[in-house]
């Protein structure tokens, strides 16, 4: 392992944007951490610490130089992969009709900061989007990705118990583990490898090999929440008439807020609309969620009309039905549906209510 | 309305516009709210395109958008194509402005088919209700064309009153033809009026008239959900082994692909997985309202 001080932490930035990089990094806005376009570590919010918990989220100051001494705010890496609104084609009705516009000229996206859950999140939508999206497998495959170990998980975490952090282990080119004066680093791969030449460094001493070890002791630790996986995906198949349903829609308000913020969710709408003349149409592709009610409009009907099956389709999509589809579950633990759901319904909390009286059927009367 | 397809090049994202044009040559009312639209490809846009029964594709009206259609013609005909459309919704609705000489954008064939495979050599018994009958029609065109590839063919067909009967125009023409190759054909509504000359109930009132042979037959139920499930689980009543009824599900589908996550139930996505499912692999979802 290598040592990266703050000045080559500033220089590994400034490579990446000589060598055509987009940075994407954390950025203080809107009283939140979000990511963002940066332009370099000036940037980042160095210092800033948050405070989280279901339904509420707070910045404060930590009064120290840490660039990353906070967990995730509501952004991931999935906006720029799969943005929330996307332009497939344009089609001329006459003279060229259907003729695809080329993509708009791309830079390349340099994701700097992304924690192990959110780089584990690319992986389960790269075996959504992968085989059959050419934009996201431009974007993905043009991305590097400059990983964070979690030092500081928040209130609604629970990545450890998920197996998807809060060490990055995978999905990296690069990972930092932040020390004080900075930073220990490892390249996983030939670019993040070829990265790193070029960049001064020393070796790490043995005291800072071990507090990378400390880091994610101390972070596993101080997980806010755990979620227990076992006997998924039967535990939720088995329990669809489980009274819990109707009584977690009671409080849900149907928002979509946790499909926005979740970093997996995929679901999106193909919209074609038209120009005033007439003669030029567009298909664009944008975010949708399971919340609304036109999600699930068939043939003149809606399938899932109360609040209770949307609910039980998105937590049994996530955590069951996700590895039936694709061999994996739809959830890496970053706990942000909790943080930003806005009457702070956990998912932790309503699978354990499930589990804890399994196979309880909700009883009809009429 | 004129369209023109895209160029040749490298293949268009799955989600993309379209790659087949095709001119509407004549529509065909078929109920209050439905009609076929017969559509030929336009010279050259029809090449290496084949579909099997039971199959949809995604049809594009310029400007307006895209909906999913069961393929409801002789698959042995791929470049003339006939969908039936219910208007029911935005798009539904703009088809009825269609006339014979405008062009829609065809995407597909999408979806798993009629297993006709597994009914050959016995008994194919389709019971379709309404409009369920248009994704069902491609299987049975095929099988009166290869009419001795089955040992009994029979078809229950309903629908809420006569009126609500699609291809009534072809009707006569396929009892008459249905009697002459041995088609055991039995017509039903659940309100009769004067005109009605067949039987008069919901379409599993038909089952002990046909007198099935269970260890024989394989079954192919398309219709409203509700309908599906009452005739399906009548057939698993007098024994039909569920790994040989087929029912055909709708769902929301917006890409074809399993991209967009709309057509999912529990873990199937429809439009892949399906639409044709065994009984055995979604009897048990489709016992959970709302899934």
């Amino acid at each position: 392992m290598r040592f990266l001080d703050h000045q080559g932490f500033e220089r590994l930035l400034a490579t990446l944007a000589d060598d055509g990089y987009e940075l994407v990094g954390p950025t203080v806005r809107d009283g939140a951490i979000v990511l963002d376009r940066i332009e370099g570590a000036d940037d980042l919010p160095r210092g800033v610490g948050e405070e989280q918990g279901p339904g509420s989220y707070r910045l404060t100051s930590r009064g120290d130089g840490r660039y990353f001494a906070w967990a995730h705010g509501p952004d991931s890496a999935k906006r720029f992969l799969f943005p929330a609104r996307e332009l497939l084609a344009r089609m001329r009705r006459e003279g060229g009709a259907f003729a695809v516009e080329t993509a708009p000229d791309e830079r390349p996206i340099a994701f700097v900061g992304l924690r192990s859950c959110d780089l584990h999140a690319v992986a389960v939508q790269d075996r959504v989007f992968m085989h059959a999206d050419p934009g996201y497998r431009r974007r993905r495959e043009a991305a590097v990705f400059v990983g964070v170990d979690c030092a500081e998980p928040g209130a609604t975490c629970f990545c450890a118990s998920m197996g998807t952090g809060p060490r990055c282990t995978e999905g990296f080119d690069v990972a930092l583990t932040e020390l004080e004066g900075g930073f220990v680093v490892q390249a996983a791969t030939p670019t993040g490898e070829a990265l790193l030449a070029r960049i001064e460094t020393r070796e790490a001493t043995e005291a800072e090999v071990e507090a990378v070890a400390e880091t994610e002791r101390t972070a596993v630790a101080a997980m806010g929440r755990q979620m227990d996986e076992w006997d998924m995906p039967a535990l939720l198949y088995r329990n669809r008439l489980h009274p819990r349903w109707k009584e977690v829609a009671s409080r849900c308000l149907a928002c979509g807020n946790c499909t926005s913020v979740c970093p997996t969710c995929f679901c999106h709408d193909i919209v074609d609309g038209v120009s005033l003349s007439g003669d030029v149409a567009t298909r664009t592709r944008e975010w949708a969620s399971c919340f609304s009610e036109e999600y699930s409009w068939a043939a003149g009907a809606v399938v899932r009309a109360s609040r209770e099956s949307r609910y039980r389709q998105w937590l049994t999509h996530k955590f069951a039905s996700w590895i039936d589809q694709f061999g994996t579950s739809g959830c890496v633990g970053c706990g942000r549906c909790i943080t930003w759901c806005p009457v702070g319904i956990d998912v932790t909390e309503e699978v354990a209510a499930i589990r804890a009286t399994d196979g309880e059927v909700e009883v009809v009367t009429s | 309305m004129s369209l023109q397809s895209a160029p040749a090049g490298p293949p268009l994202d799955p989600e993309g516009p379209p790659a087949r044009i095709a001119v509407i040559t004549r529509i065909v009312p078929e109920t209050p709210d439905s009609s076929t639209y017969w559509a030929r490809f336009r010279v050259g846009e029809g090449e290496g395109y084949s579909f099997e029964p039971g199959q949809f594709n995604m049809l594009y009206l310029f400007g307006i958008g895209e909906v999913a259609i069961s393929i409801s013609s002789d698959p042995s005909h791929p470049q003339l194509l006939g969908h039936t459309v219910r208007s029911v919704g935005r798009v539904t609705n703009a088809f009825r402005n269609l006339r014979p000489g405008d062009e829609i954008g065809i995407r597909g064939p999408f979806g798993r088919p009629w297993p006709l495979d597994s009914a050959r050599g016995g008994d194919l018994v389709v019971v379709a209700g309404g409009v369920g009958i248009c994704p069902v029609r491609p299987a049975i065109e095929y099988a009166m064309r290869h009419r001795e590839q089955f040992r009994r063919l029979v078809l229950l067909m309903g629908a809420r009153e006569p009126s609500l009967f699609p291809y009534k125009e072809e009707l006569e023409k396929w009892v008459a033809q249905m009697r002459r190759i041995g088609v055991e054909l039995h017509l039903t509504v659940d309100q009769a009026d004067a005109d009605w000359k067949y039987d008069e109930g919901v379409v599993t009132t038909l089952f002990p008239k046909a007198n099935l042979e269970p260890d024989r037959t394989t079954a192919f139920i398309c219709g409203p959900e509700i309908m599906m499930w009452f005739a399906a689980r009548g057939l698993l009543e007098v024994g039909v082994p569920p790994q040989r009824v087929h029912v055909s599900l709708e769902r929301h589908m917006q890409c074809g692909v399993k991209l967009c996550g709309h057509c999912q139930m529990g873990p199937k996505f429809v439009c892949q997985d399906g639409p044709v499912f065994r009984w055995d692999e979604v009897g048990e979802l489709l016992e959970v309202r709302e899934l």
